[in-house]
């Protein structure tokens, strides 16, 4: 669905990200993962056409994600950033009504279909009963939520998140990824993570990226990349990766850092 | 998974949304009654006043008193003046607000309001037998300033804070060329002073037929731009998501607003105050929902001119006061009141 080749990324002469190439398969979860600064965010905005790379292309279903129109793109895939802002008196019902933005003509009003697929996007994220509460009075998790079901609003293909957990307290978290696991099992919604918490990156994604200081460092299945090496190259952390018995895939336990204080 | 497999879902909006509509479109119809309410006192009070009956007979076109002189020639033109600069202003000021997502934005920052005093304040006093020509001078002067601080706030597109301070700095350079002449030149100041604190004394309905048609398009333009600026509001990573060009909407919206607020500056001279506060009142009363606070912020802005005009011309009669200086009196106490009271929306 996207092919990103050789992107070079930077902010004026800074460069964060280097012959970074990366593929999202249809159908697939993949979590993006690598320490602070190694330019996980930087990737997922350029691949949403954010922000433009320095070099390198980017290929939405065969086309240069560039030369599409936005708003044709917007109806294809929706990117979350790490943090939002609403205005303090948006309801819930309003934020996910502009879903529906890239749908219509800026002269056309909402239509029944609309009315309908922002009923849906609500109830695909269980939040019927806050539909009218404004978002700055929900809870961290909630919020998120929300703007999930804005997301969903534009029918995308692909969704792609950044940090959706971060700021959450665990149940939420948990709430948030377990919502977004099903929307690709139910809806068939690829998904594209940037997550810092390895355990649930291997939990719920079905491929790993590895990214550090803006170069690819692996991917592959969780079982294979959430290794010792792994964690001791890229984040310089000593930890024991056992297989859990209870959903039988790896996790890890750190037990220091890597170079000792 | 698609929508048509979904039973029409009935939409039961809370009685609380409910309310807040109910509540907005109250707000909307009294703001369309408090304006003609203010319309028709400012058409009766003056140096010389006259009765409601009166003013319907001279607007019938009734001879038979001087009314109709009066109230034809000199005051209805001005209270049209005052609703449609009233209205540019608190639109242009809305758009602003929008587009640099900061509440302090106000026409002038885009150097409209410097520059168009700087190339008046010149024609005045450098070359005052142009004088005819300062409305077209304050324009053209006003686009240029706005051109110049777009230019430098450009860096692989709009940043507001770009836009703020280099709007900041253009400003403090026309300003101190405004402030250079009027030393310069301070014995031809009178008129001068008169331009700077926006006077809508003396209009006709000259002034009336050219700005009548670029402010219905201005507003028309305004009123299209509702739901960029509602976007915007989400911040630029979830607009562009959207599939909003974010520059282009900022320079869209700016443009406009630069508009809007050009031909005013151009017709009545510097009027502050409107673009800057209304749009918070209006925030204050319906919320910051565009499509009820864009049309309100220009129905109160109308409504605030009309009523600062009137009391202008009356307060201290004979003598004419500029209306700027009353409206500050007038707004922003009642703007504290609103502050103080809250809402939903909190500045």
């Amino acid at each position: 669905m996207i092919e990103a080749s050789r992107l070079k990324i930077g902010y004026d002469n800074k460069i964060v990200v280097e012959d970074f190439d990366f593929e999202i398969k249809a159908g697939e979860i993949i979590a993006l993962i690598g320490p602070n600064g190694s330019g996980k965010s930087t990737v997922l905005k350029v691949v949403s056409r954010l922000m433009k790379a320095m070099a390198g292309v980017v290929h939405l279903d065969g086309n240069d994600i560039h030369r599409l129109s936005t708003k044709e793109v917007a109806k294809k895939l929706s990117m979350l950033s790490q943090q939002q802002i609403t205005p303090p008196d948006f309801t819930v019902r309003e934020l996910v009504a502009y879903g529906r933005l890239p749908h219509r003509q800026w002269y056309e009003t909402k239509s029944q279909e609309d009315e309908e697929i922002i009923e849906w996007a609500i109830g695909q994220t269980r939040l019927e009963k806050l539909a009218d509460r404004y978002i700055n009075n929900l809870s961290g998790g909630e919020r998120q939520r929300a703007w999930i079901a804005m997301a969903l609003a534009q029918r995308p293909k692909i969704l792609l998140l950044d940090e959706p957990t971060t700021y959450l307290d665990i149940c939420h978290q948990l709430e948030v990824m377990e919502l977004v696991s099903r929307l690709n099992k139910e809806l068939g919604i690829t998904v594209v993570m940037v997550l810092h918490d390895l355990n649930q990156a291997v939990r719920y994604s079905h491929r790993l990226v590895v990214i550090k200081e803006g170069r690819f460092v692996a991917e592959g299945t969780p079982e294979a990349v959430l290794t010792k090496d792994m964690l001791r190259q890229v984040y310089n952390v000593e930890a024991e990766v056992t297989i859990d018995k209870n959903i039988g895939k790896p996790v890890f336990m750190p037990l220091g850092l890597a170079y000792g204080t | 998974m698609t929508a048509e497999k979904i039973n029409i879902t009935q939409i039961n909006e809370s009685d609380e949304v409910k309310k807040r509509l109910f509540k907005r479109l109250m707000v909307f119809m009294g703001a369309i009654a408090l304006l003609l309410i203010t319309a028709i006192l400012s058409l009766r009070f003056g140096s010389v006043s006259y009765s409601t009956g009166e003013i319907v007979d001279a607007l019938k076109g009734i001879e038979g008193s001087n009314a109709k002189t009066i109230v034809m020639n000199i005051r209805l033109p001005r209270m049209l003046l005052a609703i449609m600069v009233g209205a540019n202003l608190a639109i242009s000021g809305a758009l602003l607000q929008a587009v640099m997502r900061n509440p302090l934005a106000d026409p002038g920052l885009t150097g409209v309001s410097t520059g168009a005093s700087l190339a008046a304040v010149t024609i005045m006093l450098v070359f005052p037998a142009l004088t005819v020509y300062v409305p077209l001078a304050a324009f053209v002067g006003g686009c240029l300033a706005c051109l110049f601080v777009y230019s430098l706030a450009w860096k692989r597109g709009i940043d507001p804070i770009r836009i703020i301070l280099a709007g900041v700095a253009v400003n403090a350079l026309l300003g101190g060329g405004t402030s250079l002449l009027s030393v310069l030149y301070s014995d031809k100041i009178q008129g001068v002073l008169m331009w700077l604190n926006g006077s809508i004394a003396g209009k006709s309905w000259y002034h009336v037929r050219i700005l009548m048609p670029y402010s219905i398009i201005g507003i028309i333009i305004g009123l299209l731009c509702i739901n960029t600026s509602n976007v915007l509001q989400l911040g630029d990573d979830a607009a562009k998501n959207l599939g909003i060009k974010v520059s282009h909407a900022r320079i869209f919206l700016s443009l406009t607003a630069a508009f809007l607020a050009g031909i005013s500056v151009a017709t009545v001279g510097l009027i502050g105050f409107i673009g800057l506060i209304i749009p918070h009142i209006s925030r204050l009363l319906v919320g910051s929902d565009y499509k009820y606070m864009l049309p309100v912020s220009a129905l109160l802005g109308a409504t605030l001119l009309v009523v600062a005009d009137t009391a202008a011309r009356t307060v201290f009669s004979p003598v004419e006061l500029p209306v700027g200086i009353l409206m500050a009196v007038f707004g922003g106490p009642f703007f504290l009141y609103l502050l103080r009271r809250g809402g939903a929306y909190r500045v």
